[in-house]
């Protein structure tokens, strides 16, 4: 388990909240409060800074330049989005595509988008959607009740091959469970133009929030029957679709992907919400931290993405804005309680000993951004599942050396495996992290001995496929406002990441999962996140904030906890 | 001349194949495999074990190996695992980029470096013998991404001259019918395109010239001091032939044949090894797009690049090799 840094999220705005949205200011260079230990005031604190953004759109200038260039630190994989999930792709994908469900601002909360209101039957098995009307796609194709249904019987029918293959359909087979008759989507039904009711067979209570993922926008079934398509055993990331022909509803249009280097976007005349009021988007490929860094203080490109800590202060100096998303994320420390692992983790009283000598926000003070919030489960607190009255465990060092006392395990000696070279929105400086809780681990008498790796495959890879680690970081960011895509990533079933088998829990989850009304679903979440702090399977640090660095000229960015940034209302100079 | 380059060309295809083979087996015994970075980290084991068939990496190494082979006899080099860039291509769209950054820094190296050299050689245990050699030697001791980092704070940053990355302004639009952006400018007649593309240059220019500069100065201060005390030398200034004509004609003459294979192995190299100086300035070469897939275990392209790489590297050597006979009538090959 574990991260995935910008991937994830989900798209736009509401319909009703296109117009504010459509406007947007940006730029609050305050410097962000430090981390404390509330982590609610923390929350709100950071929705209420990320509100500024969007009621400073109402007074965003008009005019500037005609092109915003934002850098990716990754080529897109493809201009599909339903075959993607890393957020390089998602960033490009939400300014050409919507979703029947978008974001509420400042939120993970599903909104209104080109569906304009739902309803979901009691037993949760369908749902009625209303559509935007005046609606079409970048080639002039209806957008109707009919291309959701075309939408939903291509994403379900893909062929064998790669395109049912989780390294590219990987949404729709995680959330869906497969394809054809295997998958739980039963069958979509049209009432007009604007009427569609799309069925499942199997209850699914984060059908309609997930519908704001990019995986999961409308694409034009013309251009997809005409060249985005594949036979069996197919390769459908090398379509003329994929590359070189994407169209959706978005503010932006295709115009060029220069692959490796740059992907070019203009306005779409025809849209049908707030029109943007840029003319072109530019999304360079720049792969190295430090070379964003520069162009954007040189002035090359307009903003970026996950801005290093430490670059902070010479960004602010250099008069560069600062923006803060409201984390949706969470860095912790896990346990790996396999007896193979050789450390004595699966023992409560040790698991207790070391949540009892973390200073959170010791931590987060020395190696996270400011403003990150302190946590005390797994999960941020804008997630609906989250408990006010969970365990927690305060740091008191001398509770946790009697704890290691009473469990006989006062020569500990544990391996902290970390990653060496990777920044992720939940763990910007996993090595300083990794320094400063080893620090707080010895003083009370653990020897610790740390392990880095490479993060990619090295670390993923020794983490969730072999019980070779006692303990270590990771974290996540989270897709879309629902607890399973918290919990259940984490503790849905045995992993080697964890190590422990807690049918208990992994009941819980399933069980959950399975209701389809949220005010019966949510407190069943609530009892299973106090049992897992309970049970402690790992140290819940903090909810790190990722910043955006934008160039001093730019205005009209919202930035969203989810990564639901459409730039129609951004303005660059004047 | 010619018999002898198609052999030596002859000779290539079994190195290559070689070089192949050893490639697949190599590649295969890292740790790890490409499947992992294809899905988020939260991925189950059995979604890893479905991309792992889907590309046949669950298969015993030698049907993979003969999978590979039938493709390549076909000309397919495949796709990248990461990608889905067709390697073939890919690497073909990538060349350009690099071997103009490499062929700017090797001018640039060689104009410099072959002239102070041989001032040094000619005036060797002088202030200005002494001052070459030095910065020489910090020529070769700085890393490349160091003075890179250096040259991005002075000149963009500080006095607002030249570019931090890319090889010309986002969003330009420009035409590129071949690839070498200050080629294109000059075929399509955009002099602001090919203003652009020089300034994007001149800084990963700079930076990657510095080590074969330095190395060009201290072999040609070698070459030349040694040459200039032959009794040929002597000889020429004895019979009273003019100055320009000794060192032209019997001096740089002879002092240039390791000069020569020292620019042969930096283009060499260079042509694989602009990494740091790609990946720093976000030229979209071939060096940056390797060291990628060194990182996701990239199976086609690691394979399909390192054959490309051996094989541009072989031509280079072969290139110089000749040269030699051109410089240097007696080991001219028949």
């Amino acid at each position: 388990m574990s991260a995935r840094h910008l991937r994830r999220s989900v798209l736009f705005p509401a319909v009703a909240s296109v117009a504010v949205l459509g406007l947007v200011a940006c730029g609050s260079s305050e410097p962000p409060p430090e981390a404390d230990g509330d982590v609610e005031e923390q929350s709100t604190e950071a929705e209420g800074e990320c509100q500024e953004y969007v009621e400073a759109a109402a007074e965003a200038p008009e005019g500037g330049d005609d092109t915003f260039i934002f850098a990716g630190s990754a080529d897109p994989a493809t201009m599909n989005p339903y075959f993607a999930s890393d957020g390089e792709t998602f960033r490009v994908a939400r300014q050409m595509f919507e979703g029947l469900v978008g974001v509420e601002p400042c939120s993970a909360d599903p909104a209104p988008l080109l569906a304009t209101d739902w309803e979901t039957s009691e037993d949760g098995l369908s749902t009625t959607f209303t559509l935007q009307e005046g609606v079409q796609f970048h080639d002039g194709t209806p957008f109707n009740a009919q291309a959701v249904c075309d939408n939903f019987e291509w994403m379900n029918n893909q062929p064998a091959g790669p395109s049912q293959s989780p390294a590219n359909s990987y949404y729709w087979d995680k959330l869906y469970k497969g394809y054809g008759d295997d998958s739980i989507y039963e069958s979509c039904e049209t009432d007009g133009d604007t009427g569609v009711t799309i069925s499942l067979n199997q209850p699914f209570a984060g059908f309609v929030p997930s519908l704001s993922l990019p995986a999961f926008s409308m694409q034009s079934p013309t251009a997809i029957a005409q060249n985005g398509t594949v036979q069996d055993g197919g390769n459908p990331m090398t379509t003329e679709y994929a590359t070189n022909g994407p169209v959706g509803t978005g503010p932006f249009q295709f115009e060029s992907w220069n692959r490796g280097q740059e992907v070019t976007l203009s306005a779409f005349d025809g849209y049908w919400g707030e029109p943007a009021k840029t003319q072109n988007i530019v999304v360079p490929t720049i792969s190295d931290l430090g070379a964003r860094r520069d162009a954007l203080l040189a002035g090359e490109i307009d903003g970026y993405d996950l801005a290093a800590p430490g670059d902070l202060p010479k960004l602010e100096e250099e008069g560069m804005q600062l923006v803060n998303r409201p984390p949706f994320n969470i860095l912790y420390l896990a346990f790996n309680q396999s007896p193979s692992s050789g450390a004595p983790l699966d023992d409560l009283m040790v698991r207790q000993a070391i949540a009892h000598a973390i200073d959170k926000e010791a931590v987060a003070n020395e190696t996270l951004p400011p403003g990150s919030a302190i946590a005390d489960q797994f999960m941020p607190a804008s997630v609906a599942g989250y408990a006010d009255d969970v365990t927690t465990y305060e740091f008191d060092p001398e509770r946790a050396e009697e704890l290691l006392a009473e469990a006989g395990a006062e020569d500990l000696t544990l391996d902290f495996n970390y990653p060496t070279d990777v920044s992720r929105p939940y763990m910007p400086d996993p090595v300083a992290t990794m320094n400063v809780i080893s620090t707080q681990l010895e003083d009370v008498g653990i020897t610790v001995n740390p392990v880095g790796d490479a993060w990619d495959p090295d670390y993923l890879e020794k983490i969730s496929n072999s019980s070779d680690h006692d303990i270590h970081l990771l974290g996540w960011t989270g897709d879309y406002n629902d607890t399973d895509n918290f919990l259940g990533v984490f503790f849905g079933g045995e992993t080697k990441e964890w190590g422990f088998d807690n049918p208990e829990i992994f009941d819980a989850l399933t069980e959950a999962r399975g209701i389809p009304v949220p005010e019966e679903q949510i407190p069943l979440y609530e009892d299973l996140t106090r049992e897992v702090m309970e049970f402690l399977p790992g140290v819940p640090i903090a909810s790190p904030v990722p910043t955006l660095a934008l160039g001093e000229n730019v205005s009209g960015y919202i930035p969203s906890p989810v990564n639901d940034e459409v730039w129609s209302s951004v303005v660059v100079g004047e | 001349m010619l018999r002898y380059a198609l052999r030596r060309i002859g000779l290539m295809i079994p190195t290559l194949v070689g070089l192949s083979v050893l490639l697949f087996v190599w590649v295969r015994l890292l740790p790890g495999g490409p499947e992992r970075g294809l899905v988020p980290p939260g991925a189950s084991p059995d979604d890893i074990d479905r991309i792992s068939a889907v590309y046949g990496f669950d298969k015993p190494i030698h049907v993979q190996f003969l999978t590979y082979v039938k493709a390549l006899a076909s000309g397919d080099f495949g796709l990248s695992i990461r990608t889905n860039d067709p390697v073939f291509s890919s690497f073909f769209d990538r060349l350009p980029a690099t071997i103009e950054l490499t062929v700017c820094a090797l001018v640039l190296a060689t104009v410099i470096g072959i002239p102070l050299g041989y001032v040094a050689g000619r005036r060797q245990g002088s202030w200005l013998d002494s001052a070459v050699v030095s910065a020489s030697l910090v020529g070769v001791v700085t890393p490349v991404f160091v003075l890179a980092i250096g040259l991005k704070y002075v000149f963009p940053l500080e006095l607002g001259l030249f570019f931090t990355q890319g090889r010309e302004s986002r969003g330009s639009q420009n035409e590129h019918p071949t690839g070498f952006y200050l080629l294109d400018g000059i075929i399509t007649g955009n002099l602001d395109a090919f203003t652009d593309a020089t300034m994007h240059l001149v800084l990963p220019s700079v930076a990657l010239a510095s080590i074969p500069l330095a190395i060009i100065v201290r072999i040609t201060r070698a070459a030349v001091s040694e040459v200039i005390h032959e009794d040929y030398v002597r000889t020429a200034q004895a019979k009273g032939l003019a100055a320009s004509v000794i060192t032209r004609r019997h001096v740089l003459r002879n002092a240039m044949l390791p000069v020569i294979t020292t620019v042969g192995l930096q283009l060499g190299l260079l042509l694989s090894g602009a990494v740091l100086t790609e990946t720093v300035f976000s030229i979209n070469g071939i060096g940056s797009y390797l060291f990628d897939a060194i990182g996701n275990r990239d199976y086609p392209v690691l394979q399909g690049y390192i054959v490309f790489i051996a094989l541009m590297y072989a031509l280079v050597n072969l290139a110089v090799d000749l040269s030699y006979g051109i410089i240097d009538p007696r080991v001219r090959v028949p």
